[in-house]
C-alpha cells in the first residue's frame, strides 16, 4: 500500500493518458459494434474460414520463427562473428520496412520470376505466391524480429557460469545449448513466441501483397476485415472484434501459464 | 495563409490561400492531377488538394465527415451511399466511362486472346474482389461471356491486380483500359467484346458541406468541359 501512495503523480497521469490512448479506439469498436446482428454474422462460413486460416497460418509462422529464430538469436548473443552489428541491423529490417514493401520484396525473391522463386519453379515446379504457404512465409518474415530480439535479450541476461560449468564437465556446446541454455531462456523464448504469434495474426500488408487474397486459401482475418470495410463497415467491426477477442483470450491464457510475472 | 484556410472551413471564398479538396478514385490519379494543374493555372491563388483512394474508402471518409468539396467515384454504387445520406449538392453527373481489358505480361506468356482463355487452364488469373467496382465489372463481363474462372486471388483494388501482372506473378488479370495505358509498355492489354456489358460509369458531385462550393462547381465544370474530356479520353477513358 505504501508503494502505491508514493507513485509520482506525473507518472500516474501520463500512464493513464497512455492507457486511454490505447484503449479508446477499442472502445470505439465496441460502441459501434452491431450487437443485435452479431450472432448471425459470427456464424457465417466465411468468418469461420478466415479465422481458421488465420490461426493455422500464424501458428505455423511462429513454429518457423522458432526453428530459425532461436539459433539466430544464439549466434547474435554468443559468438563474436565479424559484422555482428550489421547482422543485428538486418534482422530488424522487417520491423521498419512497411509490410507492403516486405511483400513486394518477398515477390521479387520468392515469386515466379524472383531470384530464388524462378529456380524453385524450374527445379520442383513449385510456385509460392497465392498459396497458403506464402501466407505463412509473409507472416514469418514480419514476425521473426520480435522473436529474435526477445530471445537474444534473454540469452544476454542469463548467468553464463552455468554454461561454463557444464562445459568444464565435458558437455559439448550443442548439449550445453540444449540442456542448460534453452531451459534457462525458456521464459524469454515463450514471450518472444507470443509476440511473434500476435504479430503474425495481425499481419496484413505483406500477406496481401505476396499471397493475394482468396477465401479459404489466403484470405486471413485482417484481409477479410479490410475487404469488408469496402462495402460493409459493420461486418468489418464484427470481424475485428472476433480477431481481438481471440487474441486477448489466447494471450491472457498463455501469459499466465508461461510468462508469469516475477 | 494556409493556416487560415485549414483552420476555418467557413471562411469567405475571397480570402487568401483558398484550397479546394477533391477526393477521387485511384484510377483517376493521372488525369485529375493534370486537370488540377490546369485549374490552378486558371484560378490564381487557389490550391487543389487531391486525395486518391479506393472509391468505397473515400465514400466512407465522406460519410464520417471528412471535409471535402468534390467527390469523383469509379462507379455509381460507391457514389450511392453519399447521395443517399444527402451529402451531395445536386445530382452526381457521369463524366467518363471505363472499360475492362485483359492485362497480360509483355509477350503474353499464357497466350491469352479472349475471355474464355482464362477458364479451365492452368493459368494464374487475378481479378478484383467482387465487393469493389472493378471486381463487380469483372463478374458482369464473365457472366456475359458465360465463362467461369477460378482466380488465384481477389485483389483489393485494380492497381493491385496490375502489379501482380506487371511482376509476372499472374498470367492475366482484369483491369481497366486506363490502367494498361498508364502502365506504359510493362503490360499488354487485350480488348474483349463482353467488356461492353461491364462499362463503369464515373460520377462526380460537389459535396453538400463543401467549404468551397463555388470552386467545387467550377472544378466540375472543368472536368465536364471539352478540355476535361480530352484529357480523359487521352488516358483511355470513354467520354460519357
Amino acid at each position: 500500500m505504501n508503494a502505491h501512495a508514493r507513485v509520482p503523480w506525473v507518472l500516474l497521469v501520463l500512464a493513464l493518458l497512455g492507457l486511454a490512448f490505447l484503449v479508446l479506439p477499442l472502445a470505439g469498436l465496441l460502441i459501434r459494434a452491431p450487437w443485435s446482428t452479431l450472432g448471425a454474422r459470427l456464424t457465417e462460413p466465411q468468418v469461420l474460414e478466415a479465422l481458421r486460416l488465420s490461426l493455422v497460418t500464424s501458428t505455423l509462422a511462429t513454429a518457423l520463427c522458432l526453428v530459425l529464430g532461436v539459433p539466430l538469436a544464439w549466434v547474435l548473443a554468443r559468438t563474436a562473428l565479424p559484422g555482428r552489428g550489421l547482422v543485428r541491423a538486418l534482422v530488424t529490417v522487417p520491423l521498419v520496412l512497411p509490410p507492403v514493401v516486405g511483400g513486394v520484396a518477398l515477390l521479387l525473391a520468392l515469386g515466379r520470376r524472383g531470384i530464388v522463386g524462378r529456380w524453385l519453379e524450374a527445379a520442383f515446379g513449385v510456385t509460392l505466391p497465392f498459396t497458403t504457404a506464402a501466407v505463412v512465409l509473409a507472416e514469418a518474415f514480419v514476425a521473426m524480429p520480435f522473436l529474435v530480439i526477445s530471445v537474444e535479450g534473454a540469452l544476454r541476461g542469463v548467468d553464463r557460469r552455468y554454461e561454463e560449468a557444464a562445459a568444464t564437465l565435458g558437455a559439448s556446446r550443442w548439449t550445453v545449448f540444449r540442456r542448460i541454455t534453452l531451459p534457462m531462456v525458456a521464459p524469454g523464448v515463450a514471450a518472444g513466441a507470443i509476440l511473434c504469434w500476435a504479430r503474425a495474426l495481425g499481419e496484413f500488408g505483406a500477406t496481401i501483397t505476396f499471397a493475394g487474397s482468396y477465401p479459404g486459401r489466403t484470405q486471413t482475418m485482417p484481409l477479410a476485415v479490410y475487404l469488408a470495410l469496402e462495402t460493409e463497415p459493420e461486418a468489418a467491426i464484427v470481424l475485428s472484434l472476433v480477431l481481438l477477442a481471440v487474441c486477448v483470450v489466447i494471450l491472457a491464457a498463455l501469459r499466465d501459464r508461461w510468462v508469469s510475472p516475477p | 495563409m494556409t493556416l487560415t484556410a485549414a483552420g476555418c472551413g467557413g471562411a469567405s471564398e475571397s480570402a487568401e490561400g483558398r484550397t479546394l479538396t477533391v477526393l477521387a478514385a485511384a484510377s483517376l490519379t493521372e488525369t485529375f492531377t493534370a486537370l488540377a494543374e490546369t485549374f490552378e493555372s486558371t484560378h490564381p491563388g487557389v490550391k487543389v488538394r487531391l486525395s486518391f483512394g479506393g472509391s468505397s474508402t473515400l465514400a466512407q471518409q465522406i460519410l464520417q465527415g471528412a471535409p471535402a468539396d468534390v467527390f469523383a467515384a469509379a462507379g455509381p454504387a460507391t457514389m450511392k451511399p453519399v447521395t443517399e445520406a444527402r451529402l451531395t449538392a445536386g445530382e452526381p453527373r457521369v463524366f467518363a466511362r471505363n472499360r475492362l481489358v485483359i492485362a497480360v505480361p509483355p509477350g503474353n506468356p499464357g497466350r491469352v486472346h479472349a475471355l474464355r482463355d482464362l477458364a479451365g487452364r492452368k493459368l494464374k488469373v487475378v481479378v478484383c474482389a467482387p465487393q469493389v467496382p472493378c471486381g463487380d465489372a469483372a463478374q458482369r463481363a464473365l457472366r456475359a461471356a458465360d465463362v467461369e474462372i477460378t482466380p488465384a486471388s481477389h485483389e483489393q483494388d485494380v492497381k493491385a491486380v496490375l502489379t501482380k501482372v506487371r511482376l509476372g506473378e499472374a498470367d492475366a488479370g482484369l483491369v481497366y483500359r486506363t490502367d494498361v495505358r498508364s502502365a506504359g509498355g510493362r503490360v499488354e492489354g487485350i480488348e474483349f467484346p463482353e467488356a461492353a456489358e461491364a462499362i463503369n460509369d464515373y460520377p462526380i458531385a460537389a459535396l453538400a458541406e463543401a467549404p468551397r462550393p463555388k470552386l467545387a462547381r467550377e472544378f466540375i465544370d472543368l472536368v465536364l468541359s471539352p478540355q476535361g474530356r480530352k484529357t480523359l479520353t487521352e488516358a483511355g477513358f470513354e467520354s460519357a
